[in-house]
């Protein structure tokens, strides 16, 4: 099995504050790797390390075979790179910050204004290529950026947050979009705030919370590995709702919740379904709803950090670093 | 979705050659210079400052210097406006940098494999060339309302160039802040703060010995003082050695101090 990326024991420090302590990340060639985590556990660093825009404190990681560090510039040959900021040139337009990208690739003019052309109809451009990018609105940008990242046909890409700040529209369309890159074989490291974004994207899921792994698995195992299953018990007489709570806890044990007449608990051992059915049946309970379901990353998550995803921080992580450096 | 973006198997190169790294300056400094093809107002900009201080210095201020002879003081401030002039431009160095930086464009940049001085030596071409734009400005207003040019297009050539040396030399300064600073309009307002007071305490627009003995112990030092006696001499009337010797020299250590910082600051901020 080849590795397009592996790094072991990642370390940054920025003065007193510890960005990542001690990170292993592996990717499959050809698969999608999901950094998730809330602003602030050490993504945006990560791929900073990968991207060679940073040395590791201490660590070491190889991005198809070759270390960030000691062979950056082989590394660079081979990665795209689409950051958390639209990083296009504003006062340029379309075209031109593409085909800067080319020259600067050592593509020949026609080559880099061919190549341009290519990634501009295809990321639905084409109309605005003689607009300046300050012209474009955010969904635009971010297509661009894209666009810059694949005008070298990188085998590695590094997607920073690719959606955060889209509507649900673009956000659809970039998803798709990775779909396309993964089946043309580019194995894609994407971080994400979202967690059904590294649901429904990633092979490998990798959870960093304060600069530290915390879980790693494909979606599946994660979800198991937090007791796996939810029970869900909605009765349609609202009033019985404290009769299912209490006997679904005495089954069931710890976390239960009630959210209106909704009684939720998580459950690793499936058998209490029938348990419950006849507890419910000799309490005289009807019910409306009662359903065994896979838990949502979102509980994963609650379950392995102990707080929430969403985090009331909207600081970008890049401009916490580049105060700090 | 086309086999376009298909990874296909390559051969690294090992390191950057020297060529590449020049090619890939002209284009970064196309980059910059390109943007003003959409945003011609970039020009105006560079220009109406110097303008203004022009027709300022010489019909507001330039009577009152020499009695009643607006274009004989003209003919004496000419040379410290274009000095002065040329020093606020390289704050534009540190500015732009810091966009670039702050906005990403800079990360991507580094992400390639391209020469690692490429997009600060692509941004400093380009800046020289706007420099070199905003000299020409302010000479040709100049002429237009009574300077005269007095030695000749070779004194004239030899000004440009060593405006433009110390200029490159100066704009390590800039780049240095604009590194440092933690968003665009911070360098501006250093601009603004330093280079105020240090050119108008030289001799670009009067004369040293009319002023108190404490404050000409520092005119005469000030390197304002001899990029515009140098810049005088060469085009207009003056010692021109002394002065242009005494600015190469100043260029030199303000490069051999600030270049290393600049760069090492670079290096730690990106």
């Amino acid at each position: 099995m080849t590795y397009a990326i592996q790094a072991e024991g990642l370390v940054k420090r920025f003065g007193e504050t510890v960005a990542l302590n001690g990170v292993d990340l592996t990717a499959r060639a050809g698969t999608v790797l999901g950094v998730l985590g809330p602003n602030g556990a050490g993504k945006t660093t990560a791929v900073r390390i990968l991207a060679t825009l940073l040395r590791p404190d201490e660590g070491r990681a190889l991005v198809d075979g070759h270390d960030v560090v000691r062979e950056a510039h082989q590394v660079r040959q081979l990665i795209g790179l689409t950051g958390q900021y639209a990083s296009v040139d504003e006062m340029l337009t379309g075209t031109e910050n593409l085909v800067m990208i080319g020259r600067l690739l050592e593509l020949s003019r026609a080559e880099s204004k061919a190549r341009a052309a290519e990634l501009l109809e295809r990321f639905e451009l084409w109309d605005a290529r003689d607009r300046p990018a300050k012209t474009y609105s955010g969904g635009m940008r971010r297509r661009l950026d894209l666009a810059a990242s694949l005008v070298g046909r990188p085998s590695v890409l590094f997607l920073d947050e690719p959606t955060t700040g889209l509507d649900p529209h673009a956000r659809g369309g970039m998803w798709d979009t990775v779909r396309g890159l993964v089946d043309d074989g580019v194995t894609v490291l994407l971080t994400t705030q979202y967690l059904e974004e590294a649901d429904q994207l990633a092979d490998e899921i990798v959870v960093i919370d304060h600069g530290q792994v915390i879980a790693n698995g494909t979606p599946d195992q994660l979800k198991n590995q937090v007791g796996g299953q939810v029970l869900q018990v909605r009765p349609v007489d609202e009033r019985d709702r404290e009769t299912v709570a209490g006997l679904v806890s005495v089954v069931v044990g710890d976390g239960m919740q009630v959210e209106g007449d909704l009684v939720t608990a998580p459950v690793t051992d499936p058998s209490v379904l029938p348990t419950i059915v006849r507890r419910l049946d000799d309490a005289g309970v009807v019910v409306a709803e009662l359903s065994l379901r896979r838990s949502t990353l979102d509980e994963v998550f609650l379950v392995l950090t102990g707080h929430r995803t969403e985090s009331t921080d909207e600081t970008p992580e890049l401009v916490i670093e580049g105060s700090r450096a | 979705m086309t086999a376009s973006t298909l990874a296909a198997p390559r051969t690294l190169t090992r390191r950057v050659s020297p060529a590449a790294t020049l090619r890939h300056t002209a284009t970064l400094a196309w980059r910059s210079l390109v943007q003003i093809k959409h945003n011609p107002m970039e020009l105006i900009d560079l220009s109406i400052q110097p303008i203004m201080f022009v027709l300022l210095f010489t019909y507001v201020f330039g009577g009152q210097m020499t009695g009643g002879h607006p274009v004989q003081y003209l003919q004496f401030a000419l040379p410290g406006i274009i000095a002065q002039n040329a020093m606020f431009a390289t704050m534009n160095t540190g500015f732009l940098l810091n966009t670039d930086i702050t906005k990403g464009v800079f990360d991507r940049l580094r992400s390639l494999p391209i020469g690692r001085m490429a997009p600060l030596a692509g941004r400093i071409v380009a800046d020289t060339v706007k420099q070199a734009w905003s000299m020409a400005i302010l000479l040709a207003v100049g002429l237009l309302i009574g300077f005269r040019v007095k030695t000749n297009i070779g004194g004239l050539l030899l000004a440009f160039l060593l405006l433009l040396a110390f200029a490159l030399a100066f704009s390590w300064i800039a780049v240095l802040i604009g590194v440092l600073v933690s968003e665009p309009d911070k360098v501006m307002i250093f601009g603004f703060t330093t280079i105020f007071p240090l050119s108008f305490t030289s001799t670009a627009f009067a004369r040293v010995d009319t002023m108190p003995g404490w404050l000409q112990a520092w005119v005469k030092v000030n390197p304002v003082t001899h990029l515009s006696d140098a810049t005088r001499g060469l085009i207009s009337s003056g010692p021109v050695a002394s002065p242009v010797i005494k600015t190469m020299v100043w260029g030199v250590a303000i490069a051999a101090v600030f270049a290393p910082l600049a760069v090492r600051a670079l290096r730690r901020r990106v």
